[in-house]
């Protein structure tokens, strides 16, 4: 039941729990109680919305960094990490297989914004050895949600 | 002397028997649909989803592969092998993908195939009623005579062994079956099914089991009455993977029946349609092999909006029989005063909602409507909102 109700609101985050409690074939009451235990187990941390910045005319730069750096004794790579995303500038740092070891993006007002971020905070850190910094040109899909979607209903309006 | 030319009438030259098929009830509605703007449907009989896109990628990389020519006629060997284990895998059933499954074009052909096959005039099928459309008239073109079995909503549409022994006679050579069923929804559990199996196998006769939406059950697992005992070589199971997988343009379906019963079929299929669409086979075979994640995800999905729209039917003071497969409901208008076509053009015209009449699936579903939950919830939410203004104003 916890995974279900996730699924739904993953998918819509304004649905009523009402909806929901029909949805699954369960109380209303059922379905508070359960969001209330997520919320609080900070399993949901955060109802939001996917936006399309661009389309509403809001520009700005984003940037995949890719951090190389020395983990730590004892914290591993928490320790950097958490130096990393304390940034505001910072959307998200993941830790990745492969040759590099953070992948965080980063958001500014330009190019040059986020570039000096890039020099001046991150690549100074000490324990980060090398950054290669990404700039996004397009976003195609975010959030398993495709920006310009073309696909629409082309069934016909009545079938038996 | 000069000779009389009778005048040429096209009329005059179409068969009979095609005559005595009466043309799709609802040709008018239609129409008035397609003609009426800001429709909402829910008189759709596919699914909203677009086929999975490994289905769809795998057909395009077919193509430039070059693979454009006939199969066998039977369909590709990997795809009947991967039928044959999707078969064991969710429903148990065995069959010999050499020679026990045909592929065809849409589980549609399928139907006309296996009344081509086994019925000779004056057989007579008995078809439970309400249901798809094309029993009927598949078995009359075959030379068949369909028998109306007329099930209601107090025993929940579904047939029972009275009804079958009531109307089997020495003619009667098939029944057809097709639960979850088109336009109730209704299903039939294990008990039921051995009910109607032992009279089937007391009589002697051959079941058509139409599982299209065999899929698309809400509770538990999809039964088909192949997996019970002895029945297997006398059903002929036809399914397909457009409403499990949401692939209906494809046209890919398939047969799984007793060998001597496939030989039969792949000479009907053989000279009518050779083979079904290789490029649609290509991608049916990656849909068994990697999307039945995605079935998943839909059958949970038309589940969530099937109680939604069921409890706003019922709320709003029609009817409504729990439906527990395919993604139909199939509410009581009764009590409105209207007949079932009144009721869906008015609809349609007041409250710009499109649902089919009840009696376009036989006269015993005069009363009733059939609504498709193949919608987003956004849209039946809104539908319902209309309908029950609508309603309200009836009772």
């Amino acid at each position: 039941m916890r995974t279900k109700i996730l699924k739904i609101l993953a998918n819509d985050s304004r649905i009523s729990l009402d909806q929901i409690a029909i949805m699954l074939g369960t109380s209303l009451e059922e379905v508070k109680r359960i969001v209330k235990e997520l919320e609080e187990e900070k399993i949901i941390l955060k109802y939001t919305t996917v936006i399309n910045w661009e389309k509403a005319g809001i520009e700005s730069t984003k940037a995949i960094i890719h951090v190389k750096v020395t983990p730590q004794r004892e914290v591993g790579f928490d320790a950097v990490a958490e130096r990393i995303y304390r940034f505001p500038e910072v959307q998200s740092v993941t830790l990745m297989s492969g040759d590099d070891d953070l992948s965080v993006t980063i958001e500014g007002k330009s190019m040059k914004e986020v570039a000096m971020f890039v020099a001046k905070k991150l690549a100074t850190l000490e324990n980060v050895q090398s950054t290669k910094t990404h700039f996004v040109l397009k976003r195609y899909k975010v959030a398993g949600t495709i920006f310009d979607e073309t696909e629409e209903d082309r069934r016909q309006m009545i079938s038996l | 002397m000069s000779m009389v030319i009778e005048q040429f009438m096209p009329e005059k030259f179409i068969s009979p028997t095609l005559k005595t098929i009466p043309p799709s009830g609802i040709r008018k509605f239609f129409d008035l649909v397609s003609q009426t703007k800001d429709v909402i449907s829910l008189g759709i009989g596919e699914p909203d989803f677009v086929s999975p896109w490994h289905a769809r990628e795998a057909c395009v990389y077919s193509l430039e592969k070059g693979y454009t020519m006939y199969t066998s006629n039977l369909g590709l060997p990997e795809l009947r092998t991967a039928i044959a284990k999707y078969l064991a895998e969710r429903f148990g059933l065995e069959y010999d993908p050499k020679d026990e499954i045909i592929v065809t074009v849409g589980a549609s052909e399928a139907v006309d195939m296996a009344f081509r096959t086994v019925i000779s005039q004056g057989d007579e099928v008995l078809i439970p009623e309400p249901c798809y459309v094309s029993y009927n008239p598949c078995a009359i073109l075959a030379g068949g005579v369909p028998i109306s079995l007329e099930t209601n909503q107090e025993t929940g549409f579904k047939v029972t062994p009275e009804m079958l022994e009531k109307s089997i006679t020495p003619k009667t050579k098939a029944v057809v079956l097709s639960y979850p069923n088109n336009p109730t929804g209704a299903i039939l559990n294990r008990e039921e099914l051995e009910d109607l199996a032992r009279v089937i196998i007391k009589h002697n006769l051959l079941v058509i089991s139409d599982e299209i939406y065999g899929e698309l059950t809400y509770e538990g697992n999809h039964l088909s009455i192949a997996s019970l005992p002895g029945m297997q070589e006398r059903t002929i199971l036809i399914s397909g993977v457009s409403k499990a997988f949401a692939m209906t343009g494809w046209r890919i379906g398939y047969v799984a029946a007793h060998r001597d019963f496939i030989a039969g079929m792949v000479k009907v299929h053989q000279y009518t349609l050779l083979c079904a669409p290789v490029m649609g086979q290509k991608a049916a075979l990656e849909a068994f092999s990697s999307c039945y994640g995605e079935v998943l995800n839909m059958v949970e999905e038309y589940d969530q909006r099937r109680r939604i729209i069921t409890k706003r039917l019922n709320d709003m003071g029609l009817d409504c029989f729990e439906p527990k497969g395919a993604f139909y409901v199939f509410p009581s208008i009764q009590n409105t005063g209207l007949s079932s076509e009144e009721f869906a053009s008015r609809l349609l015209q007041e409250s710009k909602v499109a649902v089919v009449p009840g009696n376009a699936f036989g006269s015993c579903g005069e009363g009733f409507i059939r609504c498709s939950y193949a919608a987003s919830l956004k849209q039946i939410n809104e539908a319902m909102n209309r309908m029950e203004c609508f309603v309200a104003k009836r009772l």
